[in-house]
């Protein structure tokens, strides 16, 4: 009986199966074009004293938040005379036709108040082909805070939009430069990813170099010069406290924070030999990862703290080499030709970038933590120091200009490029600059 | 009790089984599938030798018929084109070596004719086998061209005799919705980026309705990148409609399934 029901049910299954046989096509291929979006002129309610200031800000967070969708290289944001739309009917009801005609795919409308001194921004994020609301958030912060709001939208656009974080909403930090190429003057500064808001956190009489964030972006770790020795120094950004980190007798230089900020890794050298050590900020304690002759230097963390990847001369030449973060298990992962320097792991942990020369050019690259696919992203006559953006997908690094025998023509700049390693950007900087660290999103 | 719940289950188990296998026939007609030689070839290349045949047939035929007036008929002019650059080295031995081929035209014309008459021809005519090895072979090139690895390999040929579109129809209808996918670039391509959707069209080809099949990975949590990815298929979707359906056969295409895997793309 059983093996009679068995049958008829098995029956069932492949009559029912083959006779309802339904097309199937594979979609295994998009584009990769940027997508239109439309982001119309935030709309202005009152008719205050406050409204030409709200039209003002309002204007202006609707320019970066366009701004910053189309430096992203994702998005094409569409000309504003375009729109058939008022930004207030927009706000409450768009005429979805309206907006496909001018094909847009997005839409981002919005309404600014300012009162009591307080800002309220209120933004919504259509889908125009589907014709419904796909996001609606509201910011209130001091009027003086416009700029972050505007870059917590693209943040919040991104997101939604791409799948990934973004990564707008975060600072840089870098060397500022100035003066002539034998003298210069080099400061800390520290401004918002697309340039705006530059501060300096040093005077400039100490020579400095490579800073870097902590994973809360309250501190910087960096090296400056310490009667003539180089020294790796912690900086509070609030409080302007600065020290110098450990009582080594030697060179200490190439810091960076570990992924949980209770240590920096950094290299010490004395005596011509250059190894990896770190350092507990809380306990003080200094311990030794690596032991060898060479020179290792340039050490950077994974994102889970578990690996540390570094570069070092140990085969004869400058190469990357990855090992556990007891220093045990040291693993080298380039065998190309050409020189390799400056690794930084990627904050989603599956890249590293890097710093290649090859026949004089330097090159910004990335390859995966085992070695493999190595993909040189820009090229150029000097170039180095990458740094991840907090969501791993941009790199930002300096360039310079070859110079006259004088200095003449000598220009160092920031560069911003995305893993297709088509969207290559400059980043407007008031002066020269170098040694760019990006930070993580500060309204994580 | 017991008995009697028993044989109620048994009937309707009976009773759905029936009606599963004989409704499908009484409902559906039976796929009619092109035939599928001069389909593909016809359909996905303007290059391939299969127009040449019929002619190529004929030729034979009349060749077997009429050997000899077929001989007498085309050779002369190709045979003199093919003697002059021999006498001309050779003045001296001209009038003997003309004896001898002309002795030796015969036998050997009815192949040269062949040759001559068209090399395309003559491949397709003399061997029938290799023209069915020709659209095997067009048929690996277009599938290895098409995709890349065997799974997919694998579901064209479902979807070839499963669907009744036509291999062209078929990509008539990839590249249209190709274009109009913008594959959002941060999803996480070390997870499952395979997104069905399941349609219901017009005659037109415009979308009835659609589906999302995975729908609760849309707020699986730890999924949020399915949403997004979800969405951009169903962009792709609207923004192509109308979708370039055949103009016949819309019992066979009105459902639909677009199977959107961003994997490919985003892994390189």
């Amino acid at each position: 009986m059983k093996n009679v029901l068995f049958l008829i049910f098995l029956l069932v299954v492949f009559f029912a199966k083959s006779s309802f046989a339904l097309i199937e096509i594979d979609i295994t291929r998009g584009n990769l074009n940027p997508l239109p979006v439309a982001v119309s002129p935030l709309y202005v309610e009152s008719k205050s004293s406050e409204a030409l200031k709200e039209l003002k800000v309002g204007s202006e967070i609707s320019k970066i938040i366009e701004t910053n969708l189309l430096r992203s290289g994702l998005f094409n944001p569409l000309e504003k005379d375009s729109f058939v739309q008022k930004p207030d009917i927009a706000h409450l009801k768009p005429r979805f036709e309206d907006w496909k005609l001018i094909k847009a795919q997005a839409l981002i409308t919005g309404k600014i108040n300012i009162t009591d001194d307080k800002l309220r921004v209120e933004f919504r994020l259509w889908d125009v082909l589907a014709a419904k609301e796909i996001m609606a958030l509201a910011f209130t912060t001091v009027p003086d805070n416009w700029r972050r709001v505007a870059h917590i939208i693209t943040d919040k656009i991104y997101e939604r939009l791409t799948g990934e974080e973004g990564y707008f909403d975060t600072r840089i930090i870098y060397v500022s430069e100035k003066g002539p190429k034998n003298r210069r003057i080099k400061k800390l500064a520290i401004m918002d990813q697309d340039g705006a808001n530059t501060k300096y956190l040093t005077l400039g009489n100490e020579l400095v170099l490579t800073p870097r964030f902590n994973p809360t972006n309250q501190m910087v770790t960096y090296m400056s010069y310490f009667r003539n020795l180089p020294r790796v120094y912690l900086l509070d950004i609030e409080t302007g406290v600065q020290e110098v980190v450990g009582e080594f007798p030697g060179m200490t230089f190439a810091p960076r924070f570990s992924p949980d900020g209770k240590k920096i890794i950094m290299s010490f050298a004395k005596d011509g030999n250059s190894d990896i050590f770190t350092m507990n900020l809380e306990t003080r304690v200094v311990e030794r990862i690596t032991e060898h002759p060479a020179i290792d230097t340039s050490p950077s963390y994974s994102p889970n703290g578990k690996y540390i990847c570094f570069n070092s001369d140990r085969s004869g030449y400058q190469q990357i080499y990855i090992m556990r973060s007891d220093g045990s298990g040291v693993k080298r992962i380039t065998f190309g030709q050409g020189i390799y320097g400056t690794p930084v792991w990627s904050p989603r942990g599956d890249l590293i970038a890097f710093t290649k020369m090859y026949k004089n050019r330097f090159y910004i690259g990335v390859m995966r933590t085992d070695g493999s696919g190595e993909r040189l992203l820009t090229e150029n006559y000097y170039q180095e120091a990458p740094s991840w953006s907090p969501n791993g997908r941009v790199l930002i690094f300096y360039r310079e200009t070859k110079s006259g025998s004088q200095g003449e023509g000598f220009s160092a700049t920031l560069w911003s490029i995305d893993l297709t390693g088509y969207n290559e950007r400059l980043i407007e900087t008031l002066t020269d600059a170098s040694d760019p660290s990006w930070s993580s999103l500060l309204s994580k | 009790m017991n008995k009697s719940i028993f044989l109620s289950a048994i009937f309707h188990i009976i009773i759905i089984s029936l009606t599963a296998i004989s409704f499908p026939y009484m409902i559906r007609k039976p796929i009619d599938l092109p035939p599928i030689i001069s389909v593909e070839l016809i359909q996905i290349s303007d290059f391939t030798n299969i127009p040449y045949a019929p002619k190529a047939k004929k030729i034979l035929e009349k060749i077997k018929k009429e050997k000899e007036r077929v001989v007498s008929e085309q050779a002369p002019p190709k045979i003199v084109k093919k003697e002059k650059p021999d006498a001309i080295p050779l003045p001296k031995d001209a009038k003997k070596k003309k004896k001898i081929k002309t002795k030796k035209q015969n036998p050997k014309k009815i192949e040269s004719e062949i040759k001559q008459v068209s090399e395309f021809e003559k491949k397709e005519l003399f061997d029938p086998d290799q023209i069915a090895a020709l659209i095997d072979k067009s048929k690996v090139e277009t599938a290895e061209t098409m995709h890349k690895s065997d799974k997919l390999t694998q579901s064209q040929d479902k979807n070839f005799i499963a669907s009744g579109l036509t291999l062209s129809e078929e990509d008539a209808l990839k590249a249209q919705i190709f274009g109009c996918w913008s594959i959002p670039l941060g999803l996480p391509y070390n997870e499952n980026l395979l997104v069905r959707i399941k349609l219901k069209l017009k005659t037109d080809g415009t979308v009835i309705k659609s589906e999302i099949l995975d729908h609760v990975r849309m707020n699986t949590p730890g999924q949020g990148f399915y949403k997004v990815l979800a969405e951009s298929a169903l962009r792709a979707i609207r923004l192509c409609q109308p979708l370039r359906v055949p103009t016949t056969g819309y019992d066979r295409w009105k459902d639909l399934q677009l199977n959107f895997d961003a994997n490919e793309m985003l892994k390189g």
